[in-house]
Parts: C-alpha cells; structure tokens; sequence
C-alpha cells in the first residue's frame, strides 16, 4: 500500500453566529485514504459537501475533528491543528488544490499567476516560463493574452489559467474542483489529459466532476457522499 | 522565490526570529492591547486586522519597541545569533536596532521622512549611520532605489513634499529597505492612498518580501490587502486578540462572532 493522504474520522461544521449561531454539520466522520497514481472522485448531491472537503484538506476550512495525515518529503505531516507555517510548507511542495474559480490578483500578469507555484519552490525563472509557456499553449490560451492580468478574462479563459497554475509543478497530492466546468470540448480534454499524466506521474488525485463522461475518464474509485439528514438532524441551535 | 528566501523558509521551522510572549499594555480598561503572544519566523508575513480603536497601533508600537509594556516580553534573535531582550535592552538599543536591522513603515509618510532633505539623502541615511561616507556609493544606492519603487531616479535631489502620497509612501519604503533590514513594520501602508495607487504599492510590496524574504507584521484593516499580503493574521477586537491563523483560513472560514462580522461586512476580501 502506497498511501500518499489518509484522512480518519474527518468532520467539519459551521457554526454561522450572525444567523442564530445555527451549526451545520456538513462532515461527518469521514475516512479514506488515496494512493499514488489513483484518482478518488467525490460523489454526492450539490449541497453535500464535497468543495468543503477539498478545502478542509486543504486547510482554507478548519476541521472540527478528526485527522488529515499526507505523506510529505518522506514523512508523515498531521495538518489538523498543524502550525500555519507547516500548513504553507505542505502547500508548497505536496499538497495542490485547482479552485473552481480563478483568484484575481490586481495588476499581475497571466504568465507570473501561472508560474508562481514553481517558483515558490525555487525553480529559475527561464524554467518557470518555459513550463508556463507550454501549458499555456496546450490549454489554447492566445500568447497575446499572456501578459494580461486575468482580471478581465472569459469564464473559460480564467478557468484555463487556474489549471495551468494548478498542473505548474508535480503535486504528490492534488484537489481538483469541478476542473473541466465551463470549458468546451476540446479543452476539457486537454484537462483530462493532463490529469491522466499527473496519475501516470504518481500522483493521488481527489476531484470533482459534475460531467459523468469526464468522471468516467479518470475516476478509480468514489467516495459517496451521501446527501445531507432531514433538517431537524443538520440543523442545532446552539445555546 | 529565491533559493535564499526558501532556506530561510526552512530555517524557519527551527526558530523564531520574534518571540512575543503575554504582552499587555492598557490606557484604559481593554483600551490598548493585552495578553498578546505569538511567534514570527524569518520570511514570514504576519497581519493584524480589526476595527478602529482595538489595539493594533499599539500592539505595533509595543511590538517595535517604541513604548514599554505594563508586562510582557518580546526576544529577537539578532543577526549575530544572540537573543536580545527587547525591553531588557536600552532606549539607544532599541533605537539601533529600529534603524539598522528592523524597519518601520509609518501611515503617515511625513511621520517616516524627513521632509526637509532630499530623497536621496532620506534613503542615504540610513547606510550613513551605517558607516557609509562614500558620496558615489550612497548616490548609487538612491538611484537604485528610487528605480526599484518606481520613482524617476531623476527626482533624486528633489524634496520629498514635492512628491505625491503614494510617492512618498514608495520612498519611505525604500528609506526603510535600504539597509537590508530583516524585519519590518508597517502601520496601513496604503491607508491614505486612492486604490489605483494602493494596488500599484501593494504589487511593489509583494515583490519585494518575496524577494528580500523580509519578516514584516503589517497593521491593516483592509481585509483584501491583508489577504493579498499575508501569510498569517491576528484578528484584534477590544485590546485582544480574537482569532489567528492562516490567512486564507481566517477570511473564508472564520470561527469567531466578531470575525465572522467583519469578514461578512465586505465583498469578498
Ligand atoms: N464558508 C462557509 N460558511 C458556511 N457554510 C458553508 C461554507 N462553505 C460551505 N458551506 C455550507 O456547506 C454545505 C456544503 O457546501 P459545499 O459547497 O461543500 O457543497 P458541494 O457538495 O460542493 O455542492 P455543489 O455540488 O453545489 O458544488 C452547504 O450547506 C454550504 O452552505
Ligand atoms: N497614548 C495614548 N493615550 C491614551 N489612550 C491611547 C493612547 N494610544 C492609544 N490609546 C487608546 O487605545 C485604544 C487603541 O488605540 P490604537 O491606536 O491602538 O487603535 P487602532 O486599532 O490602531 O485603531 P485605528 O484603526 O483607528 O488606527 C484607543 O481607544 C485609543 O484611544
Ligand atoms: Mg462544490
Ligand atoms: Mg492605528
């Protein structure tokens, strides 16, 4: 068993304090494990939490209990409760996360957006610009617009950009939010392509697809999510 | 990032450059700022958010050494290894140490500069109490420098009142760099500042903590700026600290009430 994250009796609520401190308890004792090379694609109703586990892997939501272990620089690393120090040391060298959308950021170009994760890393800049270069290319991104902030970008085109940051440098785990969401065929593929290599390359894979034939492209097994209780059980007042 | 600023990263998981242990200073009952403790590494970018009035110029005064506390102890490990109790160690210490290897980035740019010499000799000073007295090399410095926050190396010679605000904010960065410091304070940088030129600023300041791979604690109390430049966050409420993490973690899932009030009073931060 190859294991690259382990995650053992996960869960996560919110307590909203401006709506009545109601708690939603959106994760429950959750336990899985991915490994190198697989893909685990999160099945589930909208609603169902499925973008909240990704970004509690991630360490954007704070877990309420359980454990997210990922093996990192050949060791184990706890991130539940980890000091935000080593939370942003995994994010740069283990743990990617495509969000569904593209984070603008004012006046940076879409070549510095896309080669940012490798040169966190300390990878040269003639390095970095060659791999962003390509990916750009190959996801059909116009070179005209390479030295553009993103800011004003289509849906698609930032959706593009964002998947060309994420796929940037080998992830040994990687978190993909609906990836190929509001692209057109012919780059859908390109996506899936591109996650096929990242498995074939030995990475773990934890995705989301709302389209069945792009799940069915690279799924290996599927984490049910099941929908959410009848409300009375999702919903508690807290004192 | 450079390969320096990453080994410095790594370093950074075995010390703290900044060590702030139940530090308390009140004006008033929860006027001021109390029990605050936390650790800052080398490279690290710490914000600290909250509303008007709740402590965070106070917190970064007590912090830079500039007040002393009712109680409280902050150690710094200085350059040359040795831990330094800051509030252990002389006023003329502090000073130094302000001066040499800490920076301090005031709101009010006519706080941080001297209005009465020129831009070059604003960002010459510092290499002068330095030591340096070479004419060629402090002038060299101010032109590099007003080249790297985009100023016209040309308005050297030129009076710091005959800038603009977002100017004069770019020299006091640069007066303040100039003497490759290792950590840096800064209280609303872009406070006064229309967004245009804010964005322009804060484009420069990411640059160069990434570069230089400065420590800085930054005071704001804008939460997009606090997203785009920190890695950490303090979130101030009534002389306390409420909540802190990661930044992203703070701004998309807030734990406190207040935090979540304030994160929830603006459009995606
Ligand atoms: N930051 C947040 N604060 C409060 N509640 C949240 C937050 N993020 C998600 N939720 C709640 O968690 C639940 C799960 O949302 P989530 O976005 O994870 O669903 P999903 O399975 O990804 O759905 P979809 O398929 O529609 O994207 C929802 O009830 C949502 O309102
Ligand atoms: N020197 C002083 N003497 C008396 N009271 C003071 C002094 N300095 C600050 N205070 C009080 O301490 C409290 C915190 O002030 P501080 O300047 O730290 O707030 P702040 O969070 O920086 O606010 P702002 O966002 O408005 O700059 C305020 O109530 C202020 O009036
Ligand atoms: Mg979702
Ligand atoms: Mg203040």
């Amino acid at each position: 068993m190859n294991n690259l994250i382990e995650v053992t009796e996960l869960s996560k609520t919110f307590t909203l304090h401006q709506q009545h401190g109601i708690v939603l308890k959106v994760l429950r004792n959750l336990s899985f494990s991915v490994e190198a090379g697989e893909c685990l694609v999160l099945m589930g109703n909208s609603g169902a939490g499925k973008s909240t586990l990704l970004r509690t892997l991630y360490g954007n939501y704070l877990a309420a209990g359980g454990s997210i272990r990922v093996r990192h620089q050949q060791q184990w690393v706890e991130l539940v409760g980890g000091a935000p120090l080593q939370v942003l040391d995994v994010r740069r060298q283990t743990l990617g996360y495509v969000s569904q959308f593209l984070r603008v950021i004012p006046r940076v170009a879409t070549l510095d957006v896309v080669m940012e994760p490798a040169l966190a890393r300390g990878w040269g800049k003639e390095a970095a610009k060659a791999r962003a270069s390509e990916l750009l290319t190959r996801l059909n991104i116009p070179q005209t617009l390479w030295q553009l902030a993103p800011g004003t970008f289509s849906g698609g085109e930032q959706q593009r950009v964002n998947i060309a940051r994420g796929f940037m440098v080998d992830w040994p785990v990687m978190l993909l939010d609906e990836p190929t969401a509001s692209l057109d065929e012919r780059n859908q593929r390109v996506v899936l392509e591109l996650i096929n290599e990242a498995k074939a390359a030995g990475s773990a894979l934890i995705a989301i697809f709302h389209d069945r034939h792009a799940r069915e492209a690279v799924a290996d097994r599927y984490l049910d999510m099941q929908a959410p209780c009848t409300a009375d059980q999702e919903f508690v007042y807290a004192g | 990032m450079t390969a320096a600023v990453r080994v410095n990263r790594e370093l950074a998981a075995l010390e703290p450059l900044f060590s702030v242990n139940n530090v308390s200073k009140l004006y008033g009952p929860d006027k001021g700022c109390q029990q605050v403790s936390f650790d800052l590494y080398p490279g690290e970018v710490l914000g600290i958010v909250g509303e008007s009035g709740s402590g965070k110029s106070t917190l970064l005064s007590l912090l830079a050494g500039r007040c002393l506390p009712d109680e409280g102890q902050i150690s710094y490990l200085r350059e040359d290894g040795q831990l330094l109790d800051l509030y252990a160690s002389s006023e003329a210490q502090r000073r130094t140490l302000l001066r040499t290897e800490w920076g301090f980035v005031e709101q009010n740019p006519r706080d941080g500069l001297r209005m009465g010499v020129s831009a070059g000799a604003n960002i010459g000073e510092r290499l002068m109490a330095q030591g340096v007295r070479n004419y060629g090399e402090l002038r060299g410095a101010g032109i590099s420098w007003l080249k790297q926050v985009e100023i016209d190396p040309q308005r050297i010679d030129d009076l710091p009142r005959t800038f603009s605000g977002g100017m004069q904010q770019r020299l006091q960065i640069a007066r303040n760099l100039v003497s490759s410091p290792r950590l840096i304070f800064m209280d609303e940088p872009t406070g006064g500042l229309d967004v245009s030129v804010q964005a322009r600023l804060l484009d420069l300041l990411r640059g160069l903590v990434r570069e230089l791979g400065l420590a800085v604690v930054i005071v704001t109390h804008d939460l997009a700026v606090a997203r785009l430049l920190a890695d950490r966050l303090l979130v101030m409420r009534n002389s306390r600290v409420v909540e802190s993490g990661l930044t992203d973690q703070i701004l998309d899932d807030p734990q406190h009430p207040y935090t979540q009030l304030l994160v929830s009073s603006v459009l995606q931060p």
